[in-house]
């Protein structure tokens, strides 16, 4: 799936925010590698920045008064200390994945107001949905070892995927992610091509889905499961 | 085809330019300190152009409202993390603001038909000029000339891309091209762009 060439590719996008959930997340952890493709990023998203000076308009006096009265709420969150130096990228690989996957695993068993950053400073949206107050996760332990887990945010209006030690699909498949519509017609929503510790974005709208689902389709997809689900759970009041 | 401007394009922004941007970025640093007073300057040096993005992306006024908010309730959080070395306080604050208001573009027409043709597309994009105060000054000449800089078809899939929050695939099918074309197009003419500017690269 992810040519490595192409990859770059996709910087001027991403720093338009043109890139979908999953693209994006595959970008984000491309970024976490690539020093080039950082300083890039940055200096594309200073440039688009400026296509905003040449339109503005006042907001309402009332959104500044609900502005400074939100700030005086809370206090700004201090400053991001630099992790522990790593002495190969591979390894950095290996321990930002792990880091992840225990960063998911331990906001669904419920504790720690742990708010995971990428190396672009930006939260993505499934780290949003994960963290989102509204959370609600369904766990599905897969007959293969590992597990699926659901996590939607009605407030978001999405759902995530978060895979935890997964196997790959089986040779020359691919995972499919669905979201079962109310007439219970399932909605394709992301391919994914290998397994592993990672997180994804069901693409459209969960608030309107019943259900969610993890099948194993051929590469490509397919536009309805051909194949029974490794994991369907309900969503919202259907849970 | 190019555009060319009439005039050289000065390769760096007016001296008043760069020092309302250090004005701003040392008011950032007070604020993220606890200093809501200075938050509220940055606030009142930021917010118009800001809401026009935010107003341009989700062109809902209410729910633009919301997230230019969500907005800068998110950079007081997040205000001891803005790295001056890295860029300016603007664009720190439109990179959060442009992401939201995407995000909440989309959740919305999440489940509802999108624009399938580029001039509907083409059409809610372009924004109402009437409503809008246009910032006439010395950087917002400047920008206009680099855009000026871009051919036309770079500036096309800028457009829908950055304003109309469509992701790449979106805009190649708007203007039908092939799958892979909308994303280099962004990124050349992005680059086209932060060099017209004398963005350090």
């Amino acid at each position: 799936m992810n040519d490595l060439t192409q990859i770059h590719a996709l910087s001027g996008a991403y720093a338009v925010d043109a890139l979908d959930d999953i693209e994006r997340a595959m970008f984000e952890r491309h970024l976490a590698d690539c020093a080039e493709c950082r300083a890039e990023v940055e200096s594309l998203r200073e440039a688009s920045s400026r296509l905003a000076e040449v339109g503005a308009v006042t907001p309402p006096a009332h959104l500044r008064a609900s502005v400074l009265g939100s700030i005086a709420k809370v206090r700004p969150l201090p400053p991001v200390t630099p992790p522990a130096q790593v002495v190969s990228s591979a390894r950095r690989r290996v321990s930002a994945r792990l880091l992840a996957a225990a960063a998911a695993l331990i906001v669904i068993l419920g504790g720690v107001a742990w708010h995971p950053w990428t190396q672009s400073g930006q939260v993505t949206m499934a780290e949003r949905v994960v963290h989102a107050p509204d959370a609600k996760s369904h766990r599905v332990a897969l007959a293969q070892g590992g597990s699926l887990t659901v996590v939607e945010s009605r407030s978001l209006g999405r759902a995530t995927l978060v895979m935890s030690a997964v196997a790959d699909p089986p040779t020359g498949k691919v995972y499919e992610m669905w979201l079962r519509r109310p007439d219970g017609s399932m909605a394709p929503a992301g391919l994914v091509s290998h397994g592993g510790n990672r997180t994804l974005v069901f693409a459209g709208n969960a608030n309107k889905a019943t259900g969610a689902a993890v099948t194993v389709e051929p590469p490509g997809g397919s536009s309805q499961p051909t194949t029974a689900p490794l994991a369907l759970v309900g969503l919202g009041s259907n849970a | 085809m190019t555009g060319t401007p009439p005039s050289p394009l000065p390769s760096r922004s007016a001296p008043e330019v760069l020092d309302e941007r250090g004005r701003l970025a040392g008011l950032l640093r007070s604020a993220a300190r606890g200093d809501e007073a200075a938050f509220a300057e940055v606030y009142d040096g930021t917010a118009a152009r800001l809401h026009g993005l935010v107003i341009r992306v989700v062109r809902d006024r209410a729910q633009a409202e919301e997230v230019t908010q969500e907005v800068y309730l998110e950079a007081w959080r997040q205000s001891a993390r803005f790295d001056e070395g890295k860029g300016t306080v603007l664009s720190w604050l439109m990179t959060i603001a442009h992401r939201r208001a995407v995000d909440r573009v989309r959740s919305a027409e999440a489940n509802t038909r999108r624009d399938s043709t580029y001039e509907q597309a083409r059409r809610e994009v372009a924004h109402d000029q009437t409503q809008e105060t246009a910032i006439a000054n010395v950087e917002a000449r400047r920008v206009r000339q680099a855009v000026a800089t871009l051919t036309d078809a770079q500036r096309d899939a800028i457009e829908l891309a950055y304003f109309g929050g469509y992701t790449h695939t979106e805009v190649a099918t708007l203007l039908e091209l092939p799958l892979g074309t909308a994303k280099t197009r962004i990124r050349d003419g992005l680059i086209r762009l932060r060099d017209a500017l004398g963005v350090r690269s």
